[in-house]
């Protein structure tokens, strides 16, 4: 069958089984390797991306259900302005390490302070109490999370396409 | 040369930072997958059987679909580590759940599975060992021992009560521990004319190209092996990729081209090695202050079923097993036992946590029977400069131990908080009668960790670093050191940069690309900054000196310098180093320097009687961990962890946290949920959803601070980090459940089934 979505900002369209998962989807047929696969059993959160502005991990979501829907990767954070800065500042401060974690967490991350522009560490660990780090303690991304300055806190963080979408849903 | 101000102690962004956030870092499952084929592995179910038939029945496979057994294998089978004993496929028996008999590939991933679905092997099932104790009865796979001073004779004195002295006795167990690094086991490789390359996630690359001429029969010039970067490692990636590049290497010669195997979670965690399961006995003779006076202590290691890198790891775990502490008379037996489970091997802290476990434990325990507080028992046997460990090596003025104790207990209200939670404790007895439905409670514990290889290893390796320049006149250092998120990539070139008198731009560094740059060690045992790294930053040096005396020598001047990337002269600025490069590229001088570590020439080791320097110096960290338990279901929660890291000096203020902050959070969850369970050699807890490892909701509050005392060598006195934080936090974490609610575990991790088993146990005893 044939999907069309809306990805990281543009229209897009995919041939697949329904039951595809996301995942693959992303890496294999648009190359966009940012997601990993952690675990395929939906524990890890390294798949995390946004669907409809929402996090979901793309190894649970079969390619059916982005049908007519706005997808993220992390790919797309970085496209963006704010979202490079927004990630710049997230490896200054230490959120990152081995990395494979990373574009799951920078993504719940974004998607926490487009709810919460000063999150608390209550509300940043709850946010990302989906995304296994094995690296960094998680003390690293706390400090990245909650110690956001301004600059960086606004809708414009992620691709236009989703906020509008967002808007609708 | 003069430092540029400011380099070290930095935090410069991380050179792979950008491409890791972006989602750009490219790990071997990234890698196009055109033109590449998909291998499977078939693996034993049994722990112990031999292989009465295996076959391949084509007809239920892919029609293209090769297969890959042991009689495919013409040079050596076996895996190269200390010994070759670990098959690559096993051909006549099997020794453990998950064990490779038989390997397949296939176009896709789907195919690969059909096809090994294929494979059909009859095993004849053979009785299994699987415990300690019938372990301990049979020949064990390694064994080592340390004699220092009188040990037994004031043992026996002790035990008769004589001289005044105290017999302490305990029994401590840790669990095995998987890895979890988030990138699964991950291996790509290719022959091209007769010529065998391999990439993935690898620690060492030349430990792979190493097994690999082994197991072909090739020559050192027939394989290049190029490590990537890893999505985590913490020792995972020591010894297991060099299982799978074979494996690798097997299929993509049977199917004449390049053949990915890349492990699902699942399979990662069945098959590769886990941290040694360890049980220690230490009898202890303490004077009435607490005073240490002798220690005999029985360590055995479970090492699974093949020998791997067992021996060295219970080298380690014996040098590390009295701590951080004065004992004069030491006795120290160390086994490795054999069970028919997967080989155990590297992991993070490499048998020295499971070693200061027991023994920071038995600390403890001499302090609840002489009523001394942990603090003050800890302050009385501290080792001090000028103290020596049980080899009889003096602690030089950067024993950062006692420095490291007093920070945290400081920092973390040690004392106060412990007393008020025993008092609390007191009133709520038995336990959960009081209505306190959450305890609380505050544990410490100190540990040290010899940065390096054990003993001679580094006098052996001489490890080489290049530092060559590029066209564009950088520098560019070749190492073989890998990242696998620690920052070596980072921390490499700043040094260097530091020690040439360049910006830290100008630094580049090389791919561990065996073709291209020398053998600098494997990326291990925390010596990649000390050792690697002072060894670039000599090499770096020594090019830029060369480069400036050739141009003191074409302008006829004496005393020209390098600093930040300038050339500077008695008149000030000349010109900029870039442009100094090209010229002297220009001019045909040679355009690299190789130079080799020099480790202290004092650091003398007795292999055979185990006396002298293990190590050239140790890192030290204290920490204060607070945990509440509940009082009715015993669930633990740490709630807070202050940690105080000796670590020379701090190179890179981010990453050395960074270190330490993730290194305490994997020795939490082994303290308290990593528990790997099996029953009758399989494993029941084999997938992420089962195996628990911390989220950043069970995450303690941490606060860590660092101290810096120097040692005497290079780079700038800093220290080894990547494992000393993994060494003391279980232990702080059992003391704290003690001071919380009086149960007093010796075994980790602290499930709440184990604590109660322990209570109850206690009771009866009590009642007894
Ligand atoms: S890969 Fe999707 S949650 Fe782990
Ligand atoms: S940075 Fe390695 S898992 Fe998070």
């Amino acid at each position: 069958m044939k999907v069309h979505f809306i990805l990281n900002g543009k229209a897009v369209e995919a041939e697949g089984r329904p039951t595809d998962r996301l995942l693959d989807v992303l890496r294999h047929v648009f190359h966009l390797t940012g997601a990993k696969e952690g675990c395929g059993e939906g524990e890890c959160g390294a798949c995390t991306v946004l669907l409809d502005g929402r996090t979901v991990l793309s190894c649970l979501v079969p390619l059916i259900q982005v049908d007519g829907r706005s997808v993220i990767t992390v790919e797309g954070l970085a496209a963006t302005e704010k979202g490079h800065a927004y990630l710049e500042r997230f490896a200054l401060k230490g959120g990152t390490q081995c990395g494979a974690c990373t574009p799951g967490i920078v993504l719940s991350g974004a998607h926490l302070l487009q709810e919460h522009p000063h999150p608390s560490h209550r509300e940043v660990a709850h946010a990302l109490a989906g995304n296994i780090c094995r690296c960094t303690g998680y003390q690293a991304i706390q400090r990245a999370l909650s110690e956001e300055p301004e600059a960086v806190l606004d809708s414009t963080l992620l691709p236009a396409a989703d906020a509008e979408r967002e808007d609708g849903s | 040369m003069k430092h540029p101000p400011g380099i070290l102690g930095s935090s410069p962004l991380r050179r792979d930072g950008l491409e890791k956030v972006t989602g750009a870092a490219r790990y071997l499952d990234d890698l196009p997958a055109e033109g590449t084929w998909v291998g499977a592995t078939v693996r034993s179910r049994h722990p112990h059987a031999r292989i009465v038939s295996l076959r391949f029945d084509r007809t239920k496979a892919p029609a293209d679909a090769v297969f890959v057994h042991a009689g495919d294998i013409d040079g050596v089978n076996g895996l190269q580590i200390l010994d070759d004993r670990w098959p690559i496929l096993a051909s006549k028996e099997v020794h453990y759940v998950g064990e490779a008999v038989a390997l397949v590939a296939a176009p896709t991933a789907e195919d690969a599975l059909r096809a090994a679905a294929a494979v059909e092997v009859e095993y004849e099932q053979r009785p299994a060992v699987l415990d300690w104790e019938e372990a301990a009865r049979n020949e064990p796979l390694y064994e080592l021992a340390l004699d220092e001073g009188r040990c037994e004779a004031i043992l026996e004195a002790a035990a008769n009560g004589d001289d005044g002295l105290i017999l302490v006795e305990g029994e401590y167990f840790t669990g095995a521990q998987e890895h979890l690094y988030l990138e699964t086991q991950a291996m790509l490789a290719e022959w091209v004319d007769g010529r065998l390359a391999v990439t993935g996630s690898m620690q060492c690359p030349y430990y792979v190209k190493n097994a690999l001429q082994h197991v072909f029969s090739l020559g050192e010039d027939a394989v290049q092996v190029v490590g990537r970067y890893m999505g985590g490692a913490f020792g995972g990636k020591e010894d297991y990729p060099s299982l799978l590049a074979a494996h690798a290497a097997l299929l993509a010669r049977a199917a004449r081209r390049p053949v990915r195997i890349v492990y699902d979670r699942h399979e990662d965690i069945v098959a590769t090695t886990k941290r040694h399961p360890s049980h220690t006995r230490i009898r202890s003779a303490v004077k009435k202050d607490g005073t240490l006076v002798a220690a005999r202590v029985d360590f055995d290691l479970d090492g699974g079923a093949y020998l791997g890198l067992s021996p060295v790891v219970l080298s380690r775990g014996i040098l590390h097993a009295t701590g951080p502490y004065r004992v004069p008379n030491v006795r120290i037996r160390g086994r490795v036992l054999r069970t028919d489970t997967p080989p155990s091997g590297a992991f993070r802290g490499f048998g020295a946590p499971q070693s200061q476990f027991a023994w920071e434990r038995h600390m403890d325990r001499i302090g609840r029977r002489l009523g001394i507080d942990p603090l003050t028992l800890r302050r009385r046997n501290v080792l001090h400069p000028g103290d020596r460990l049980p080899t009889g090596q003096l602690m030089d003025a950067s024993c950062g131990a006692a420095a490291a104790l007093e920070e945290a207990a400081r920092r973390g209200d040690f004392l106060r908080r412990w007393k008020k939670a025993e008092e609390d404790r007191r009133r709520d007895e038995p336990l959960g009668r009081g209505n306190r439905p959450v305890a609380t409670g505050v544990g410490l514990s100190l540990a040290f960790h010899g940065a390096g290889f054990t003993g001679l290893g580094e006098h052996r390796m001489r490890s080489p670093v290049t530092v060559r320049l590029t066209a564009e006149g950088r520098l560019e250092i070749l190492c073989a050191a890998t990242e696998m998120g620690q920052g070596a990539v980072t921390v490499l070139p700043m040094l260097a940069a530091d020690a040439a008198g360049l910006r830290i731009d100008d630094v580049l560094i090389h791919e561990p690309d065996t073709d291209v740059v020398p053998d600098s060690g494997p990326t291990v045992a925390s010596r990649t900054t000390m050792v690697v790294g002072a060894t670039a930053a000599r090499a770096a040096h020594e090019l830029v000196q060369r480069i400036v005396q050739w141009k003191e020598e074409q302008m006829g001047e004496a005393a020209l310098r390098v600093e930040d990337s300038r050339l500077l002269g008695p008149g000030g600025e000349i010109g900029d180093f870039r442009e100094l490069a090209r010229e002297y590229l220009a001019a045909g001088q040679p355009d690299a320097v190789t130079v080799h570590n020099e480790p202290p020439p004092w650091q003398r080791f007795d292999e055979d009687s185990y006396h002298g320097s293990a190590y050239p110096t140790y890192s030290y960290q204290a920490q204060v961990i607070e945990v509440e338990v509940d009082t009715d279901t015993l669930q633990v929660r740490p709630t807070r962890a202050v940690a105080a890291a000796e670590v020379g000096k701090v190179l890179h203020e981010v990453q050395c946290r960074g270190q330490v902050e993730g290194g305490l959070l994997q020795a939490v969850g082994w303290a308290l949920w990593e528990e790997m369970k099996r029953k009758d050699g399989q494993l029941l807890n084999d997938r992420m959803t089962t195996y628990i490892v911390p989220t950043f909701l069970d995450a303690p509050e941490m606060e860590v601070h660092l101290i810096e005392e120097p040692w005497e060598g290079p780079p700038h006195g800093a220290k080894g980090v990547g494992e000393l934080p993994m060494d003391g936090p279980a232990s702080a974490v059992c003391a704290a459940i003690e001071n919380a609610v009086g149960i007093a575990l010796d075994s980790i991790p602290a499930t709440p089934e184990r604590l109660l088993d322990h209570h109850i146990e206690a009771a009866q005893g009590g009642r007894r």
